[in-house]
């Protein structure tokens, strides 16, 4: 079994909107309830960040299965300004937006993978999986 | 306009947080909650989350600011009725609430404030 879907990032509706696909889609892969939770709160702020830092995007959804063991990854991407030294946005209490800069590192924390892609004036692509 | 209800006790007052937040709710749960500390001379604030399954960091610096703001109204914040799968998560996303008191449930929440706060019945000094 493996679906996916896009939906769009561009408001605060919209993150809510995300974390009630995020989390309808981990009940339906079997997920517990801390892993639910998990996954919901990391999509949670990565959406946000899309929008309050990259002017908005997409998110992709999308269902894993290896054969053993079934998953869930979330790829958010946006066409905002970048990201100039990651490594510094990934360090925790780092914040350019008046946050607490817990964003990028508690995804990473609440997630099994966890990849980052951006490049300065043409945006940024986040992406984590967690499996069951 | 949506709004977030603030309900006054005898003593607190007492805020239910049922729906997914966003932005503009949260900036106005400020302004109602600050200016009903002010006007009713409430000395203990209990925010209820227990229905919320799900605590970001945007909601977290929310109840911090609350605290914070309360604090400085010379009133007191407790938030109760946290649920075990969001007290998990939000120690593994590095956000443990400073210098915000947490109680179990609403009355637990209440009696904390009545034991800390001089001058309520059985309230210190």
């Amino acid at each position: 079994m493996s679906a996916e879907e896009t939906r769009p990032v561009r408001s605060s509706q919209d993150v809510v909107v995300v974390r009630q696909a995020v989390r309808a889609l981990a009940i339906r892969l079997g997920f517990s309830l801390v892993e639910q939770t998990k996954i919901v709160t990391a999509a949670s702020e990565l959406a946000r960040n899309t929008v309050d830092y990259g002017g908005g995007g997409i998110v992709r959804l999308q269902t894993l299965a290896d054969g053993r063991r079934v998953g869930l990854r979330l790829t958010f991407e946006d066409k905002g300004p970048g990201i100039e030294n990651l490594e510094l946005v990934m360090k925790d209490g780092y914040t350019s937006g008046g946050g607490l800069g817990l964003g990028l590192g508690g995804a990473r924390r609440l997630s099994n993978e966890f990849e980052i892609v951006s490049r300065p004036g043409e945006g940024t692509r986040v992406s984590i999986a967690r499996w069951r | 306009m949506e709004s977030i209800p603030i309900l006054r006790t005898s003593e607190f007052l007492l805020v239910t947080i049922q729906v997914d937040m966003h932005d503009r709710l949260a900036m106005a749960l400020q302004e109602d909650l600050t200016d009903q500390i002010v006007r009713y001379h409430s000395r203990g604030v209990l925010i209820d989350i227990s229905s919320l399954e799900v605590v970001d960091s945007f909601i977290g610096r929310m109840i911090g600011n609350i605290a914070a703001m309360s604090r400085v109204l010379d009133a007191e914040t407790v938030v109760v009725g946290m649920r075990p799968a969001v007290a998990i998560t939000l120690v593994e996303l590095g956000l443990s609430l400073p210098g915000v008191r947490t109680a179990l449930s609403v009355d637990k929440g209440m009696d904390l404030l009545r034991t800390s706060l001089p001058g309520t019945p059985n309230g210190g000094s």
